[in-house]
């Protein structure tokens, strides 16, 4: 089945439906080295990504992660909300009108996502942030394109690397966002956005098999 | 948890209707997205003052709102910044032609939705600028750190911009004062309760009943260190020393000292505390000529409290004790 603008807002539905399965999750993690909003911060977003989807589908599945990307940007806040509200916003950009994804545009668009996070963010890898994990996810991508995988595999790639690169931030010290104002005492802690990027890009890839 | 809520998702709107009840004629409340404006904006041809953060910090930056303060405010959710359509919607509703100047925290979630704001209204053809206040002396300023944390000094800084705005400051000018102010402003805080933020429930972090929490920020977030438990005159000390040693304050300086409450304190202690403050300057032969003490930037029903220091000039100082009709501020009118 071709992945166009019905199968992206389908996936991007069952993204927010694992990002509320999470929430709690995504709070305690933020609770340990932040200000304990992450979770919360992102299924609100997510709320009203689902509401605007309910609205109108558009027509391509670059509209639709303009939707989304637009929707994060104007609800959420917090340092969450224009990261991932870049990220999507430079995904969408990336895909342009194209009717469905490929392999090569979906490694493309999340190379142009994390572009965006580090644009914003300034953080780089190793820095305790979702960069850790956007980065070899986008990696994993390009190189899973490059030996003409499918879309789903080139997706599965992205969150398995997404995943180790969540884990890798565990014995970091943080540099960038709140948790770096706890120096030392940052160690030990999973970054709540590395995982909730994980998490995004796991249940994109389950979106993907099952299409 | 024990709150006086309804639906914890609900506390901030709940609470701004109840703002907007409490101050009829002084502020007019909108909602979705919520800006807390001054009730004669847009006042023609003066700089509009237009600050910002998440909720849990009352009565920052809502209660500052009016005459001589703030034109508007945005009130994120709990600890979490405002959107960039809450900049552009207030801004929208305060703009009286002459510029606009955004107050922000220095957090990265802060930063990027007013950056963001502030791109879109420049693209629109508002003259706007931006002032990041980032006074916390308990975080270094370094490339393993997201840099300085605005806290206490956010309060003086508004006050003072707000006064020249309302006298007729140009923006340039007001742009100036503000880092001025941020340059001669430090501040640090500490804990020995952690506060509940009612959408997660528990309490941010736990205590032992002998250890508090030192350097610590305004949303819950653990401080610098654990210490153990000390008795007044040592919790001054642990605070005042860093902040006098940054800037750093030296005998002959005159001074402005903010004794704050982060929410839970009573004043009982907060003035003793501050008492020993002012002891310790006089000896250092430093001259308090300005004081604030309350809960004016909290952190919930956190129990602890932050000293904010700010070094006067003559300029300063008329700022400061110009007129002010807010809320949580009201001298002179
Ligand atoms: N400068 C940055 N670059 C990239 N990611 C960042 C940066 N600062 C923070 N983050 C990410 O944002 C997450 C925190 O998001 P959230 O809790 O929603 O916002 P806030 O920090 O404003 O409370 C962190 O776990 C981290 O992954
Ligand atoms: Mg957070």
């Amino acid at each position: 089945m071709p992945c166009d603008a019905a199968a992206v807002a389908a996936a991007i539905r069952a993204a927010a439906a694992v990002i509320t399965t999470h929430r709690d999750e995504l709070v305690r993690l933020d609770q340990a080295i932040g200000d304990a909003d992450h979770g919360e911060n992102l299924e609100r977003g997510f709320g009203f990504v689902v509401s605007s989807l309910d609205g109108e589908v558009p027509d391509n599945p670059g509209a639709v992660l303009k939707l989304v990307a637009t929707t994060l940007i104007s609800k959420v806040g917090g340092a969450a909300g224009p990261l991932y509200g870049t990220a999507f916003l430079r995904a969408a950009t990336a895909l342009g009108d194209a009717p469905v994804l490929t392999p090569e545009s979906v490694a493309a668009a999340l190379r142009a996502a994390v572009g965006g996070v580090v644009a914003r963010g300034k953080a780089e890898v190793g820095d305790k942030t979702m960069v850790d994990a956007l980065t070899p996810a986008a990696d994993a991508a390009e190189q899973t394109a490059a030996v003409a995988g499918e879309l789903a595999e080139v997706l599965r790639a992205a969150a398995d690397a997404a995943e180790a690169g969540a884990e890798s931030t565990v014995p970091l010290i943080a540099r960038k966002g709140r948790a770096s104002y706890l120096g030392e005492r940052s160690v030990g802690h999973l970054d709540p956005g590395a995982r909730s990027s994980a998490l995004l890009l796991r249940s994109f890839a389950d979106s993907a098999a099952g299409a | 948890m024990k709150k006086i809520v309804n639906d914890p998702a609900d506390v901030v709107a709940d609470a701004l209707r109840g703002l907007a009840a409490a101050h009829p004629g002084l502020l007019r409340v909108t909602e979705d997205p919520a800006v807390v404006a001054r009730a004669d904006a847009p006042v023609r041809g003066k700089v509009a003052v237009v600050s910002g953060g998440g909720s849990g910090h009352e009565p920052l930056h809502t209660g500052f709102v009016g005459p001589g303060m703030l034109d508007a405010a945005c009130p994120g959710a709990v600890f979490t910044s405002p959107t960039p359509d809450q900049v552009q919607a207030a801004v929208s509703q305060v703009d009286g032609g002459a510029g606009i100047l955004l107050v922000v925290k220095n957090y990265t979630g802060d930063v990027l939705n007013f950056e963001t704001a502030a791109e879109l209204l420049a693209a629109d053809g508002v003259d706007v600028r931006t002032v990041v206040i980032d006074d916390d002396v308990a975080v270094q300023d370094s490339l393993y750190t997201a840099g300085r944390r605005g806290v206490g000094g956010t309060v003086p800084l508004e006050k003072i911009v707000g006064a020249a705005a309302e006298a007729g400051a140009d923006l340039d000018t007001c742009e100036r004062l503000a880092g001025t102010v941020i340059a001669n402003t430090r501040s640090m805080g500490m804990a020995l309760t952690a506060p509940t933020v009612p959408h997660v429930g528990e309490p941010s972090f736990t205590l032992a009943g002998d250890e508090m929490e030192v350097g610590i920020g305004i949303h819950g977030e653990p401080g610098r260190r654990r210490a153990a438990l000390a008795d007044a005159n040592g919790i001054v000390t642990a605070l005042l020393d860093p902040i006098l040693s940054d800037l750093p304050f030296t005998e002959g300086d005159r001074v402005l000292l903010f004794t704050n409450s982060m929410g839970g304190t009573p004043l009982l202690e907060l003035y003793l505390a501050h008492g020993i403050a002012e002891r310790r300057l006089a000896e250092r032969g430093i001259a308090v000529e300005r004081r604030l003490v309350g809960p004016f930037i909290t952190s919930l029903e956190m129990q602890g409290m932050s000293l904010t220091m700010l070094r006067l000039d003559d300029e300063l100082l008329r700022w400061w004790d110009a007129p002010v009709h807010t809320p949580a501020l009201r001298w002179g009118l």
